[in-house]
Parts: C-alpha cells; structure tokens; sequence
C-alpha cells in the first residue's frame, strides 16, 4: 500500500480532482456561505452611497478569468441596479467589452425603467493601460468624445455634464491582472483621492492586500469574495432569491453555487498534503529517502 | 514525493496509438449518443427584425458659432453658407455681441462657452452661418416621424437573434423558435475543444496541440484586428483623417474631431516602430523605444513612490491601541496591528545583509523567513483557488450548456 502511494502517478491525482469538482456541480451541492468583514466593507462602500451616485465601474479581465471574476462583475452591476446608481461602464482589457455589454443587459431587462443613457452606459475599451486612467482623472473628454457606440458624449445625459472621473462618487474595479486595480490605486485613488473598491482573482490578492484600507476600502478576492458578497445582496435584496431569478442567469453564473467544488476539491487537497507528508516522514524515520 | 515519481508522458509506441484511438472511438460514439438522447449542445434561439427607415430634414440655418466647433463644421457639410465672420477676445466684446445680434442667432449655451474661452485668454473665431441645412436621421420603421422629416426610401433592417436558456423544455419554447446550426456548432467545438485542451494532463499529444495552435492563431488574429481598430483607427486615423474615419468606419463620428497635428508625431514614431522589420532598419526602431522606455519610467516613478511607498509606511506605523467608534479598546484591530508591525520589522531585518545574521539579528531574520512562508503559504492558497474555480467554470460549461445535464 506505501509502495503504491509512494509511487502514485499524478494522474490519478488529476482524475480525484476531476471527480472532486465534478460531483459537487452534478449533486448540487452548497455549503455554508458567510460573507467576511472585507466582503461587507465592499457591499458597504456601494450600499451607503446616495440612490443615483456616480458609480465607474471598471471590467479589466478577459474570458481566461471570467470563471473568477464574471459573477462579482455581475453582482456589482445588480447591486448598483437595485440603488438605481448611474453607472459608467469602461476596460482596459479588449476583451472585457462583451462583458459589459451582459452586465447592461442586466441593468435594461432585470430592473424596470433603467435606460441607456440615462441610467447606464459605455465608454467600452480604451488602449493606453494606465495612461488612460491618468488622463481621465484630469480631462474625460479629452480622450474619451464618445462612447463604445460612437455616440458624441455631449448628446448623452449622463455624459454631458461630466468633465473627468473625479465626478465620480465611487470607482469599483474587478481586474484579472495589469492593468488593473493597482493601477487604479496609483493613478486614482491615491493621487485624486477617488473611493475606490475591488474584486481580483486568487493570483492577485495577495498583491492587492496592502492597499487595504487606504486608499483601497475593500476587495472581493476571488469566488470566495464574490460568494460572500453575493450572499449578503441576496439578504440585502430577497427579490434576486425568487424562482424565477433562480431560474435566470443569475443561478448559473452565480459565485455561490460554485463553492460546492471549492470545498470538496480543497478537502481533497488538504487530505492529499498531510497523505504527502505522512509518507515522507515515514520514509525519513526508516531512512528511505 | 520521492525521486522517480515523474509522470511519462506517452510515447509514439504501438500500445499508446493503440490507447488513444480506443479513447477517441469511445468518446466519438459518446458524443453521438449525447447528442440524440441529451440533445447535446443543441441550441435554439428566436430572431427579430430590426428595421429603421432614413430621414431627411432641411432648416433654415442663422446662427453665430465658434468656427472650430463641430456643430459649425456639421451645418457647412449638410449645406450651410458662412456669411460673415468675427473675432471675440473680450469679455465686454462678447457682451455687445450679445445685444448686437440676439439671443436667438447666438444662444446663451454659446455665449457661455465663448466668455470661458476668452477668459482663459483665448480669442474665439465666429462664423455667421446662413441658408438651409440638411440632416439625415434614422427612426425605427414603425415609429411616426417627425414633422419636417421626409423620408429618403433607403431602410435598413437586420435580424437580432438571441439564444433560448438551453434548460428551457421544447414545450415552452415560442413559436419562431429554431434550432440554429451555426451556434450548436459553436457549443460543440467549445466542449471539444476543452476536452483537448484537458487531455493534457494525460500527456502531450496531437489533440492538445490541434486546439493549442488554434487558440494561439485565433487568439493572435483577433488582437491584430482589434489593436488596429482601437488603436490605428480609433486612436490616430480618427484624429488625423476624422472624414476619412467618417465615410469608412464610423458615420456617426462626432463633428468635433477635426484634423490635429500633434498626432503626427505619434504617427511617426509608430511608423519608425515598425522599421524593426526591415532588414537594415532595426536602428530605427530604438528612438521610438526610448521615448517608450523614458516616459513610461517618468510616468511611473511618482505613483509608485505616493501608493507603494509612502502609503505603506503610513499603513504600517498606526496606533497599537485600536479603538472602536464608540472609544472601548478593540482587542483584534490591535492585534492586527502589532502584527503587521512586527511583521514588516522582521522581513526587513531578513533583508538587511548589512549585518551577519547571526545572535537576536539571526534570530529576527528566521522569523523575517517565517513571516514569508506565511506569505507565500496564503498566495499559494488563493491560487489553488482560483485554478480550481476555472476548472469548475467549464464543468459548469460541459454539463449544463453542452450536455444539457442539469
């Protein structure tokens, strides 16, 4: 049996985890999910804003991390739907467009009476990383004159009327990478002084932890994040826990359902770890390795 | 794990073509059977016609604008004569120019933005635009135009099709739905492909490096397309070239891009980029480089030392007596806080190789490693995380959307 262990292929391994992830998907299963205090400072910086506040919200990541990062992005966006917030969309990735485009369809068909224009829009994708924040936080229109469906800001009503992005009452970035929300921390939270919350993948947030509390409120880190924060807006908000919004988008793209893998594929993983070490200790008292 | 415990990755030999084509039948005959009794991947949308139909309206035109604006520009293009011009670089100027002509040919939004202008100490170029002026407009087709509008008889119309939830049972689905070829298609090269891009945890073979090539020359193709839209076109065309960008890409541009000059240089220095192709140009390439290099570091370096820096310092040196909004000490924010000091103090002594490490430094510094691997330990974690979320993501993709499991 030791022989067996000591020699394991890692394939085997491969295929625990394959049936670790796999089952829980198939078997519905759910854990417990408590949302932690970074994940109620997030919800907070969005929830104690004024109905109707200025809200930037930034989609910097492309399909490679949608798996992460698509449903806090889609929670954000029903959050500042619920408080009936106005919301600018942007990227600094090319492909996190299409991504915005699903977060408006969102706002236009989930919640009554937001528009195009008045309550949502567009700038899409700008090339530039963080020069564009750079300049945006001094002159908007003097890099952005339309939005991503070429209409002349100036002849949008949300748009109209704003010069850069200190008009905004809250930045909130969900960033797979560079750039990102270290970005938005150097080139505006920190110099403009602009509130400014995040969600990340797993990779990213040990990098992005520093900046908590200032000049960062909060940060969703990964699934884990966006399950706690999609927890306390399905107790903030019972409408989004009803049939029929089960039956929708938002129960298959949801962060909670998919803490069922997490915990069995971590269990596994933690059993495997001590498997490990239990062998290899064994292995030293006998002199073997 | 011990020595020797390397997976091996299967080789040309008989036994694993062998192993391979056995996988591959059972998994083509799978795939059969998943699609005629789980109607796999099959996908049904609905279609709608969008239709809007073009208008015409022609106005008699007499106002004053600023002669760089682009509602100026706009009127000359839809036929607008300019009949006369002025210069305003006054406030009292622009007052009298007010009263001289009238609100109604220079309106207040205008004014406004005149007396901004000349108070930065800009004098402003106005043009007395006359005559009529003809605009076009699009209104969806079943909507009444407005008055003064005559429609020209071009109408465009497109299909607007929008998949059907692939949970959603034959019975409740409406009455123009249609199974549509090109979107099964698409949901089946997805699935296969992830399950070749999976089978290289078994070993490198040809499945894997079919769909690696495919994703890499998709992947290139749509950036190189993409980075040229938003960057050549959208970024430098648009501001030297707006008519050009106009009649080719986008008719809706606003008229307030008009030529500027100081995109030529960026024009050059992107030409001079490219000069890295040539044969005996490669030099070329580095000014362009340096300008990069030079302004990127300049950019950067005062961020970096406000956010990364000096912000760190600030969060690290706080009060080790944390209290709560209501004044009462708060035992875990207290913690919190010797422990971030403590920690700080320690990796630094780890990294300070002014001295030998040796005694309480020696000391320090193990805990400075500690305090690493906790680090490390955590970011690892927060990894596995992620990994196994995106594994999940296709699961979810292969049982839900492709073999309609749940």
């Amino acid at each position: 049996m030791m022989n067996f262990l000591r020699n394991l292929d890692r394939r085997w391994i491969f295929l625990l985890m394959g049936v670790a992830v796999a089952l829980p998907i198939l078997l519905r299963f759910l854990p417990p999910n408590n949302a932690t205090m970074m994940d109620r400072s997030v919800f907070d910086a969005i929830e104690d804003l004024p109905d109707g506040s200025r809200v930037l919200l930034s989609f910097d990541f492309d399909p490679g991390s949608q798996g992460e990062l698509l449903p806090m992005a889609n929670a954000f966006a029903r959050h500042c739907g619920f408080k009936r917030h106005k919301v600018y969309f942007m990227c600094l990735w090319p492909l996190g467009e299409p991504f915005i485009e699903d977060a408006m369809k969102i706002l236009e068909t989930e919640f009554e009476g937001l528009k195009y224009g008045e309550n949502f829009m567009s700038f899409g994708y700008k090339p530039g990383g963080e020069a564009v924040i750079k300049n945006i936080i001094v002159d908007w229109k003097q890099l952005f004159i339309t939005d991503s469906r070429k209409q002349s800001l100036n002849k949008i009503p949300m748009t109209a009327n704003i010069k850069s992005a200190k008009a905004m009452d809250l930045i909130v970035n969900v960033c797979a990478g560079d750039p990102g929300a270290k970005q938005w921390v150097q080139y505006a939270a920190t110099p403009a002084g602009l509130p400014l919350v995040a969600g990340c993948t797993g990779v990213q947030a040990p990098l992005l932890y520093p900046y908590i509390p200032d000049p960062m409120a909060g940060l969703l880190a990964a699934i884990k994040g966006a399950a706690g924060y999609e927890q306390i807006l399905l107790e903030q908000y019972p409408s989004l826990a009803t049939d029929e919004m089960i039956n929708a988008r938002f129960s298959t793209t949801a962060a909670f359902q998919r803490m069922g893998p997490q915990f069995v594929a971590h269990l596994l993983m933690v059993v495997l770890i001590l498997l490990g070490n239990l062998i290899f200790i064994l292995d030293r008292r006998r002199g073997g390795a | 794990m011990t020595k020797g415990t390397h997976t091996p990755v299967p080789k040309a030999s008989g036994g694993a073509l062998l192993g391979w084509s056995v996988v591959v039948v059972l998994m083509v005959i799978g795939m059969f059977v998943a699609y005629f009794t789980l109607n796999a991947g099959q996908v049904y949308v609905v279609s709608e016609t969008e239709s809007y139909t073009q208008y015409s309206s022609t106005n008699s035109i007499d106002e004053w604008l600023p002669k760089i604006s682009g509602e100026a520009r706009e009127a000359v293009s839809n036929g607008a004569e300019i009949s006369g011009e002025r210069v305003i670089a006054t406030t009292e100027e622009n007052k009298a120019f007010t009263s001289e002509v009238g609100e109604k040919a220079y309106t207040d939004a205008v004014s406004k933005q005149v007396q901004s202008r000349v108070e930065a100490g800009n004098p402003v170029d106005m043009v007395h635009l006359t005559g009529t002026a003809t605009s076009v407009s699009w209104l969806p087709t079943d909507q009444e135009a407005k008055e003064g509008m005559t429609a020209t008889g071009t109408v465009s119309s497109w299909e607007v099709t929008s998949s059907l939830p692939y949970n959603m049972p034959a019975a409740d689905r409406p009455a123009n739905a249609t199974f549509s070829v090109s979107r099964t298609v698409g949901i089946w090269l997805a699935a296969i492909f992830t399950l070749a891009i999976m089978s290289f945890l078994c070993g490198d073979n040809p499945f894997y490096k079919t769909a690696e090539a495919i994703l890499v020359g998709s992947s290139a193709g749509y950036a190189m397309a993409y980075a040229f839209y938003t960057g050549i076109v959208d970024q430098l065309l648009i501001n030297l070239f707006p008519g050009l960008v106009r009649e080719w890409t986008s008719p809706g541009l606003p008229w307030s891009y008009d030529w500027d000059w100081v995109y030529v240089i960026p024009g050059i220095l992107a030409i001079m980029l490219v000069c890295r192709l040539l044969p005996k140009g490669g030099w070329i390439a580095r000014w362009p480089l340096a300008f990069i290099i030079g302004a990127t570091a300049g950019f950067r370096l005062t961020s970096h030392l406000e956010s990364d820096f000096l912000l760190q310092i600030k969060g690290t040196i706080t009060t080790l007596w944390a209290e709560n909004a209501n004044g009462q000490f708060d035992l875990w924010n207290s913690v919190g806080a010797i422990v971030i000091l403590v920690g700080v103090l320690l990796c630094l002594i780890y990294f300070f190789f002014s001295m030998e490490h040796k005694g309480a430094v020696g000391k320090a510094a193990r805990g400075g490693i500690f305090v690493l691997m906790v680090t490390f330990g955590a970011a690892f974690g927060l990894t596995v995380m992620g990994r196994i979320t995106l594994l999940t993501e296709r699961f979810d993709f292969l049982f839900k959307e492709w073999l309609h499991l749940m």
